[in-house]
């Protein structure tokens, strides 16, 4: 028997890239993000029309226009109560969200942590460029304190978020944090979120050239990121440092940075164990605190029932006990009488 | 024996209309006694409208004012559009339902107490100087003042069970009292109790024993010398069950869209008067329903959206201060032209206002209340049984145009039942959605003809991936467009797909005379207060006809052509005046409006009086 079999055309990178310009402004973090996402998306094993993106408002959220893909630009702060309504009708759809700290963490606050406690099989990106770049330069509600902005001439009086912090808070089941400018590291954190079952949410460090510029650059240039940046690998101990000659160890209930020079034994440094929940809290801590490295990577990962996961079931369990719904006789439940 | 020669000389009569008013404290239980009656009522064949009333407060102290809980009915032989309005019974638990509700009871109606609870205490609580047991307050009504308590006591002593319970059976005392004065029988709520207490054989027995107490008891006393009979109402053939106005819009969805072959999202955050539809649709999931109780109202006016998108006829529900949060979604909503319907079960305002209480104060927000120009289809359920119709009709109309459509009900249609005519499910119109499969010459925003609808492509479709936001967008390939002519051109398509929806209404047909002095023009649940008015005014040979509006948004086209055939118009709203507005924007013609604004409804004497106020000296 000859059976032929057509194998649909393997997509690449360019299948995902739509006609529509790009118009953030040159040399813009968004743009190396962009492109992270296109890349892998062709390795997901997803089939594109079941891939949907869905934005708020902000310079990030222009990003469903990009993507060849279907795509939601909505309303400020609303991504993820949109997102949500997709995900449940119609469960097969890989949902990602693109928003931002403004759109992300002020506006949309709210439906973020209810989106991340009720853990729908969704993807959230969330571009942290700690500024407000659409509406030109106010502080937002990752600015540090004290920050100078056209809202804020005699800097902010606002304690920022931590957004790691507020995920995990939030009952989150996976998160994680990336930066523009680590694009292949981005893009396994990007694979990793959709591998998960449940909310992902992906704290991504976007470079604001026009309004914030530089304000990571401390874990991008090259000369400093290795001591200011620490990667975190499941199962690997937590050493960083341009000669990886610093680690993280547990001193008490708080971390503590130490010298691997021989005398300190690799022995005692952390393991990351990206499902254990107090380690989490205590690397998210780190997001501010000065003399201690930046950790990226996967904080925390522990898979729990999805919410699409258990509307199913629901439904399921419903039919069969009651038998698939029938209108006639939902109309004529209770006492009926005949003229 | 004397007592049975007592019995033997009662006799019984014919009338036929009763309005019936039980009002106790919030834990008598009037609201379960109330609907007994109406399901009895309902098995003797009557017409029937009910209304509940209720405190906001979950837990008002005792004997209080606020605590008060009232559930209304009227019932008859004739055709019944309102639950009444002055009282034929008032059956008031404690006095502080009596200070609430004497006002309504007419002149030598039947007064039924619970006489153990007018106490010093309670009465000077409700604010009665003295008690008006003993004052002359009551002297106008026959009054059955009953120690219902004791009696029910007497009735169940080899029970041991607590006063608690015992008191708390004496609402069942009264149904039983009312139910000998109307001369029903008791099978009906023997099977509740027998049912509801099924685990507690006491207070089922407890129960039974208080409704047959009641029962014998309206008997034996002297007061009620007749009991009566109401005949059977002459209904349209078919088959029928009561049914409340949140119920039937829920049925009403569920139906539209098994029609339309879709399933059902529902995505909503509790409000009141509107939770029970969310209430009713998560227990429907075996008809494969969606509930999804969002964290917000925004949330879940968002993932109604959400869903629209992706392929589910999308329902959000909710009250005004709830419809005010939902606002700039109903602005994306027009924006991404999706089929969806926001329903608004409206209280009274501004603000918090009057939470349990009816109003229809937010037309203008349904019709007008969004930046930009976004024109929204509004549709508004007449009766309870209407919003079966109405909430039917609001899916068609969103799912035929891919547009949202808003539906008006309110707390008087939403909690109120009626009898409704069971419709056979397969004579339902057709419903057909937009859904598009096929890749060939696709373009996300070109609009058909007819309908102006843009295909409906959902996510998960090969080959037709395509983005859409609230941006401005172009005709045809729905990209961002900012030109100026562009904008012209999507706003003029916007509000003309509005107005081609009128094309599928019917002919607007006024009830009575459908010319001549004077034109009632109503929307909405006005619509019982000025139909009773209006029959009322015809049987008195007075020369009006009745418009009732389902579609407020477009208007019907041949309206302003029905208006121009009358010489006076009244267009009386539970409002300010806002269709009276919408109506004079709209119309070259004169208007005069009736306005109530009590968080109650209209009564039909409100309507009929001036009724004939307009039309002195020409009757
Ligand atoms: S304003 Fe900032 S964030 Fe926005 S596009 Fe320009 S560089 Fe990017």
């Amino acid at each position: 028997m000859n059976e032929v079999k057509t194998k649909p055309a393997a997509l690449s990178k360019k299948d995902f890239i739509s006609n529509q310009e790009v118009r953030w402004c040159p040399g813009c973090g968004d743009y190396a993000i962009l492109s992270q996402v296109q890349k892998i998306m062709p390795e997901l094993g997803v089939p594109r029309e079941n891939i949907v993106v869905i934005s708020g408002i902000g310079c990030s959220s222009r990003f469903p226009y990009y993507m060849n893909t279907y795509g939601f630009h909505g309303i400020h702060g609303r991504a993820t109560a949109l997102a949500s309504g997709v995900k449940l009708t119609n469960p097969e759809l890989s949902v990602w969200v693109i928003t931002g700290d403004g759109d992300g963490l002020a506006i949309g606050g709210n439906h973020m942590i209810h989106l991340l406690r009720r853990n729908l099989d969704i993807n959230i990106l969330l571009f942290n460029n700690e500024i407000y770049g659409l509406t030109k330069g106010q502080y937002s509600p990752t600015s540090e304190l004290g920050k100078v902005t056209k809202s804020s001439p005699f800097g902010s009086i606002d304690y920022p978020f931590n957004p790691p912090q507020l995920a995990l808070g939030a009952a989150g089941t996976f998160i994680a944090r990336g930066i523009d400018r680590e694009q292949k590291h981005l893009q396994g954190l990007l694979k990793h979120a959709h591998t998960h079952t449940g909310t992902a949410f992906v704290e991504i460090y976007q470079n604001c050239l026009i309004f914030n510029n530089g304000v990571f650059s401390h874990l991008t240039e090259k000369e400093v990121k290795a001591e200011n940046v620490l990667v975190l690998e499941h199962g690997k101990p937590m050493i960083f440092g341009k000669n990886e000659d610093k680690g993280l160890r547990l001193n008490g209930s708080h971390l503590e940075v130490i010298q691997l020079d021989g005398k300190t034994s690799h022995d005692h440094v952390l393991i990351h164990d990206e499902t254990n929940k107090i380690q989490a809290l205590l690397l998210s801590e780190l997001t501010y605190l000065k003399d201690f490295p930046t950790p990226i990577g996967v904080f925390y990962h522990q898979d729990v029932e999805t919410y699409d996961h258990m509307m199913i079931k629901q439904i399921d369990y419903a039919k069969e006990q009651k038998g698939e719904g029938n209108i006639e006789a939902l109309f004529h439940e209770g006492y009926t009488w005949t003229v | 024996m004397a007592e049975d020669q007592q019995k033997i000389s009662k006799t019984t009569e014919e009338v036929d209309v009763v309005t019936i008013r039980f009002a106790g404290d919030s834990g008598d239980g009037m609201q379960l006694t109330g609907s007994q009656f109406t399901n009895n009522t309902a098995i003797v064949g009557n017409d029937l409208s009910t209304f509940p009333d209720y405190p906001s407060e979950i837990r008002a102290p005792a004997g209080s004012l606020a605590g008060v809980s009232s559930f209304q009915i009227q019932f008859g032989s004739q055709n019944i559009y309102t639950p009444g309005d002055t009282l034929d019974v008032l059956v008031a638990m404690n006095p502080a339902a009596l200070k609430v509700h004497l006002k309504d009871l007419k002149i030598n109606g039947l007064l039924l107490l619970n006489s153990v609870n007018y106490t010093p205490r309670n009465y000077k609580l409700a604010g009665w100087e003295s008690n008006p047991l003993e004052d002359k307050t009551l002297k106008d009504y026959r009054v059955a003042e009953v120690n219902m308590s004791e009696l029910v006591a007497n009735s169940v002593k080899d029970l041991n069970l607590s006063p608690k319970v015992i008191n708390r059976s004496a609402n069942m005392f009264a149904l039983g009292f009312l139910y000998y004065m109307y001369d029903r029988n008791l099978d009906s709520t023997i099977d509740f109790i027998t049912a509801k207490f099924g685990k507690y054989p006491d207070l089922a027995e407890a129960n039974r024993r208080s409704l047959k107490a009641g029962y014998n008891y309206a008997h034996t006393i002297k007061i009620i010398r007749t009991n009566y009979r109401i005949p059977k109402a002459k209904f349209k053939k078919g088959t029928y069950r009561n049914i409340m106005g949140n119920q039937a819009v829920s049925f009403g969805l569920v139906a539209a869209a098994r029609k339309a072959g879709l399933e059902l999202f529902y995505g909503g955050y509790p409000i009141t008067p509107a939770s029970d539809i969310l209430h009713y649709l998560s227990g429907f999931k075996n008809f494969g329903v969606k509930t999804f109780q969002a964290e917000d109202e925004i949330a879940g006016v968002m993932s109604t959206i959400g869903a629209a998108y992706a392929g589910d006829l999308a329902i959000t529900a909710t009250s005004g201060p709830g419809m005010a949060l939902k606002t700039e979604a109903l602005g994306l909503a027009v924006s991404v032209e999706l089929p969806m319907v926001i329903i608004n079960v409206q209280r009274g305002g501004p603000s918090t206002g009057l939470p349990t209480k009816t109003e229809q104060s937010d037309l203008f927000q349904a019709v007008l209340g969004r930046n930009g120009e976004a024109p929204i289809p509004v549709v508004a359920a007449q009766t309870p049984a209407h919003c079966f119709d109405a909430a039917y009709e609001a899916c068609r109309i969103a799912l035929e145009h891919m547009i949202p459509v808003i539906l008006l009900s309110d707390g008087y249609l939403g909690n109120g039942s009626e009898p409704w005519r069971i419709p056979e499910y397969k004579k339902l119109p057709e419903i057909k959605t937009h859904k598009k499969t096929d890749p060939e010459d696709f373009l996300p925003y070109r609009h058909d003809e007819k309908t102006l609808a843009r295909p409906w492509v959902v996510p998960g479709t090969a080959n037709m991936e395509y983005r859409v936001g609230g941006l401005e967008k172009s005709e045809g390939t729905g990209n961002v467009n900012y030109t100026p002519e562009n904008h012209q051109l999507m706003t003029e398509l916007r509000q003309r797909k509005l107005d081609i929806i009128a094309d599928s209404f019917p002919p607007v047909v006024p009830f009575g005379n459908s010319s001549g002095e004077l034109l009632i023009l109503g929307w909405g649940s006005t619509f019982g207060a000025i139909r009773t008015a209006v029959e009322n005014a015809l049987a008195k040979g007075l020369s009006v006809g009745h418009v009732q509006l389902t579609h407020l948004n477009p208007f019907p086209k041949d309206l302003g052509e029905v208006l121009g055939k009358f010489k006076q118009i009244l267009i009386p709203e539970l409002n300010m005046g806002q269709l009276q507005t919408l109506i004079q924007g709209k119309f070259v013609v004169k208007t005069e409006g009736l306005h109530k604004m009590k968080g109650v409804p209209f009564t039909q004497s409100d309507i009929y009086n001036k009724m004939v106020e307009m039309l002195k000296g020409l009757a």
